[in-house]
């Protein structure tokens, strides 16, 4: 191995990747939410109907998705290689241990919650991205039309009325948000700390602004299917 | 007795103690009853006891580390009641006493757990990892030649005080025995980051601490979560700003040194 790929695969390294695509993810999260609050806008889907067409036809976009997807890869990857080498640091456990004395429940537990997280990530794609983006393709369903200024678009807005009409998928979603929120609770000021990004004067402000911000972006994506639920 | 409070009760407990009886062999959990603790006793003090009553009894002492019993050498350990050197904060196992338990209390001791710490016997871990990721690097070199003056060198007071409060490491591994992931990243922080700030470390810190987190990871120790469960059990209060300081390090040694 030369340095560069024995940095990335020493223990510190790993982290140091884990943090880069966490606070990237964190980014990738502001900017989906910003697209979604169009949902609100009152006009039975006109500028989120355009919205989506513009994410799924822009160059930029497309190839910030690769780049998406990348960062989606190597967080998971990184956090199985290091979940394994945790696991296996301690072969035998203690028979009475009492972690809730010295750390929280939420970081103890990153692995479980980005697991929910990802399973809600599955289930998520499946039902907006995979329709959206390959319906039609080898027998996919696709989305319904709809005209916007004599043009056909996609009506990606009826999708999202339709889901958020049954029950337990808004609860599917309620849920996720909340392991998400739990999830940056924890994670986006640990990013700092793994990047050696800590200093008196501004870590206390990263550590409020991350417990802000993960509340925040979990609210509101957490509000669209309860709003889409109620207003049926 | 100088200190002792004379209204102490001596205190009846129950011990589920680790016992192994080598490297090689499964340990179990073994009860032993022990009865007229006083309070004013260290713990260490209380297996004593119980290791005397065993003694007279034919049986095999319990096995423990001990040395300074002053709470500065960072030999003892034990993993008491599911805490660290046991349920108080900033105290190593020698300086707890058994006034912080209670009559009929029914306490577990067991080693540390991690894979690089391996148990000897009972309740004695071979810390040795330690001493091999501080051969790696965790040292000035010192070449001959006169003795400088005191003083030579300015250190400003909030550096000294840093290096200082790192440099309070015992080197106990309450750190790895507290953390979920038997990580030594407190440890090994503590003792890149002493050095590193001062200006006598500074000569060998980039490869210092490449040498010392690849012998950290070779040792077998897991990765940081910044759970933050090492410094709350650390009984000398080592900061996580040390592992901060410590990723920075090798984030800028791994980027910049002359070792490809």
């Amino acid at each position: 191995m030369n340095w560069f790929t024995k940095t990335f695969s020493s223990t510190i390294g790993r982290k140091i990747i884990m943090s880069i695509t966490g606070l990237f993810l964190c980014s990738f999260l502001v900017v989906h939410l910003i697209g979604n609050l169009t949902l609100f806008k009152g006009d039975d889907g006109v500028t989120f109907n355009l919205y989506s067409h513009f994410m799924a036809n822009n160059p930029i976009i497309r190839t910030m998705e690769i780049v998406l997807v990348l960062g989606f890869v190597f967080h998971i990857y990184d956090a199985l290689v290091l979940t394994r080498r945790n696991k296996t640091a301690r072969p035998v456990g203690y028979s009475e241990n009492h972690p809730q004395e010295n750390s929280n429940w939420s970081s103890r537990n990153m692995g479980l919650l980005g697991t929910v997280i990802l399973v809600f990530l599955i289930i998520h794609l499946w039902n907006f991205f995979v329709p959206a983006r390959f319906g039609g393709v080898a027998g996919l369903e696709g989305l319904e039309g709809v005209v916007i200024d004599n043009v056909d678009y996609d009506n990606l807005y009826l999708k999202v009325v339709q889901s958020f009409q049954i029950w337990w998928y808004v609860v599917i979603y309620v849920i996720a948000m909340v392991a998400l929120a739990y999830h940056l609770i924890h994670g986006f000021q640990s990013a700092f700390q793994t990047l050696g990004l800590t200093h008196k004067k501004y870590t206390p402000f990263i550590k409020t602004f991350g417990v802000i911000f993960s509340v925040l972006v979990c609210f509101g994506f957490a509000i669209i299917p309860i709003y889409f639920f109620f207003a049926a | 007795m100088a200190g002792s409070n004379p209204n102490a009760k001596p205190m009846d407990l129950t011990l589920k103690i680790w016992r192994q009886k080598d490297k090689n062999s499964a340990g179990q959990l073994v009860t032993y009853p022990l009865n007229g603790i006083s309070p004013d006793m260290s713990f260490l003090e209380m297996l004593d006891v119980l290791n005397e009553e065993l003694l007279v009894k034919g049986e095999e002492p319990v096995a423990f580390d001990h040395d300074c019993r002053e709470g500065i050498c960072g030999m003892c350990s034990l993993f008491i009641n599911g805490r660290a050197h046991g349920p108080e904060r900033g105290t190593t196992t020698c300086q707890l006493h058994m006034r912080h338990f209670n009559h009929g209390d029914t306490i577990t001791i067991e080693p540390w757990r991690a894979a690089a710490f391996p148990v000897h016997k009972d309740l004695i871990v071979d810390r040795s990892a330690f001493d091999r990721i501080q051969q790696a690097g965790g040292y000035v070199s010192v070449n001959t030649g006169g003795v400088p003056d005191a003083n030579e060198i300015a250190i400003p007071k909030t550096i000294a005080d840093k290096a200082f409060d790192a440099a309070t490491c015992i080197g106990c591994g309450a750190c790895v025995a507290a953390c979920k992931n038997a990580s030594a990243m407190l440890f090994v922080s503590a003792k890149v980051s002493q050095l590193a700030m001062l200006p006598q470390g500074k000569v060998e810190r980039k490869t210092r601490v490449e040498n010392m987190v690849a012998q950290m990871d070779v040792e077998g120790f897991g990765a940081c979560s910044n759970i933050g469960a090492c410094a709350a059990e650390c009984p000398v209060g080592i900061s996580l700003d040390n592992i901060a300081m410590m990723n920075r390090e090798y984030l800028g040694a791994k980027a910049s040194s002359e070792n490809v």
